[in-house]
């Protein structure tokens, strides 16, 4: 067993990592669907145009001025997002509203490959998180360690925020009832607003710290990190927080050991065959509401 | 103290294409309880949605102590004095009783210490049960926790949509018993109810609604004793 982490050392830094960055995703899926029982699929994209964002900005500013700022844009284009693809349809049926979210992918995508002309973007290199570090044995990016770190403090610091603050309480309280929650003079639409900005702004952390692992962004970039989160989400029970971030370690985990014992051409088909397991026999996963509707 | 509180003027309301109220007219006296009786599908509740904001009105107005608050949203009523104890109770059942107790003083910024020793001493079960979570609660708790959560905000005037659906009878005369009791703290109370008996032993005015309109009204003890009411209502011949 130890010999067989120490040889596996980098892949399970690497699955931890990356589970990390999925997790930092997943989050904005699972706040959305519970608060408005949608699944955003325009968050993967997001998750892309922070990194497009970082490009351009790195190739103009300093990273002290880029990095705040890959985090104020990301929030503001989630904000609009919702203000523009969803509130309008506040009262439509559920299918319309994941109908918009598509479309709301595909703008973006086709937005980024406009301003990209379709070319990879090459990722700048953020100076602390490139840095080379070796931990027993295994090299690695600096940003491995970093991530799950990270990860875990923010995670905190929105389990906190939602326990003990008045619009922590408020959104718990909206993603139950949102006709009680407007009794108590909670303003819905300022709650779903609050919603997408903490999950968009957890998405561009998290796409500072994946991208930092590539060289370059495409279009299609936040697609397949997005999916992947979107099963980590359903894993751990959609709408729980620690339920997606405990599920985004595993499948992080999990795929990259799949990849150390030499069969990398099957890690993806891995977390999509979990979805699939996970969707026939515990459909509201390890932390999910139970399947009782609104009364 | 009979100086009108809350006035409603020829209220008309559609619902899912219908109308549901056809321009009815009644008024709640400062410190009263007022009670609305009538069959299910009277349009009574969507009366009490409708001064709530939760429904916009197709017509008429709503004017609280002479300020027109017709078709205002719902933060801006219960800013404004007016909360609503929803039908089903509608408590949040993740939230502990006393975070749902703070979510009913959401809009408030002063101190609510005073307020939360009042809606304990109102609900000793409550201050017992603070930190379970509010789905827990048996019905009869639950109610209270609405009632209580209701009082949080320092409503001017209460609306309670059926406190008694789904209670047993001893709870229910509970429930009616703090209805008195909050009234007598100065609280005006509006009250919907199919349990047209105990309303209408409780309340000080009564209106009697039917299919969108107001067909009688009077003073609680009048309409108990009026023979169409007794037939219709109360399940006396």
């Amino acid at each position: 067993m130890i010999e067989f982490l120490h040889t596996n050392m980098a892949y399970l830094l690497n699955g931890i990592s990356v589970g990390g960055q999925y997790a930092l995703i997943a989050i904005g899926y699972t706040m959305v669907y519970g608060v408005l029982r949608l699944i955003n699929f325009a968050h993967g994209d997001v998750f892309m145009v922070a990194g497009l964002v970082m490009i351009y900005a790195t190739t103009a500013m300093p990273m002290y001025i880029s990095i705040p700022l890959v985090l104020v844009a990301t929030v503001v284009l989630g904000f609009l997002i919702e203000r523009a693809a969803y509130r309008p349809l506040r009262s439509a049926p559920r299918m319309s509203v994941m109908i918009s979210a598509i479309g709301v992918s595909y703008l973006l995508q086709n937005c980024a490959l406009y301003f990209t002309g379709g070319l990879p973007q090459v990722y700048p290199s953020i100076p602390f998180l490139s840095e080379s570090v070796t931990i027993w044995g295994a090299t690695t990016k600096m940003v491995t360690i970093v991530t799950p770190i990270l990860t875990l403090v923010l995670v905190i610091i929105l389990v906190l925020l939602l326990k003990y603050t008045k619009i922590g309480m408020a959104m718990r309280a909206v993603s139950k009832d949102f006709e009680a929650s407007q009794l108590m003079g909670i303003k819905i639409d300022m709650v779903i607003s609050a919603t997408f900005v903490i999950g968009c702004f957890l998405a561009a952390v998290g796409s500072l710290l994946y991208f930092t692992n590539y060289s370059s962004v495409i279009p299609t970039s936040g697609a397949m990190p997005g999916l992947k989160a979107f099963v980590a989400a359903v894993f751990g029970g959609i709408g729980s927080i620690p339920g997606a971030v405990i599920g985004a370690f595993i499948i992080g985990i999990c795929e990259n050991i799949i990849k150390g014992l030499g069969w990398t051409t099957f890690s993806d088909a891995f977390s999509f065959a979990l979805l699939i397991v996970i969707l026939m026999v515990k459909p509201t996963g390890i932390f999910g509401e139970k399947a009782t509707d609104k009364v | 103290m009979s100086n009108t509180i809350l006035s409603i003027k020829d209220l008309k309301v559609n619902y899912g294409g219908i109308e549901a109220v056809k321009g009815i007219s009644f008024d709640v006296n400062e410190g009263d309880i007022v009670t609305l009786i009538g069959a299910n599908g009277a349009g009574k509740s969507s009366t009490l949605r409708t001064i709530a904001g939760l429904v916009k009105p197709a017509g008429g107005s709503i004017i609280l102590q002479g300020e027109d608050i017709t078709g205002e949203n719902p933060t801006n009523i219960v800013k404004k004095g007016i909360t609503m104890v929803p039908e089903g109770r509608r408590i949040f059942p993740d939230l502990t009783v006393l975070e749902n107790l703070k979510m009913g003083a959401y809009l408030r910024n002063d101190n609510i210490t005073d307020d939360l020793n009042w809606v304990y001493d109102l609900f000793p079960r409550l201050k017992e049960r603070s930190w379970q979570a509010g789905g827990t609660l048996s019905g009869g708790e639950q109610q209270m926790l609405a009632v209580g959560r209701a009082l949080m905000s320092r409503p001017k005037v209460i609306m309670m949509d059926e406190p008694s659906l789904g209670l047993a009878p001893i709870i229910v005369r509970g429930i009616f018993d703090i209805i008195r009791e909050i009234n007598k703290q100065g609280v005006t109370i509006l009250l919907i109810e199919q349990n047209a008996n105990m309303a209408l032993k409780t309340a000080h005015t009564g209106y009697v609604m039917e299919t969108g309109r107001i067909t009688m009204s009077g003073p609680g003890s009048q309409l108990l004793a009026d023979d169409s009411v007794k037939a219709a209502y109360l399940g006396k011949h």
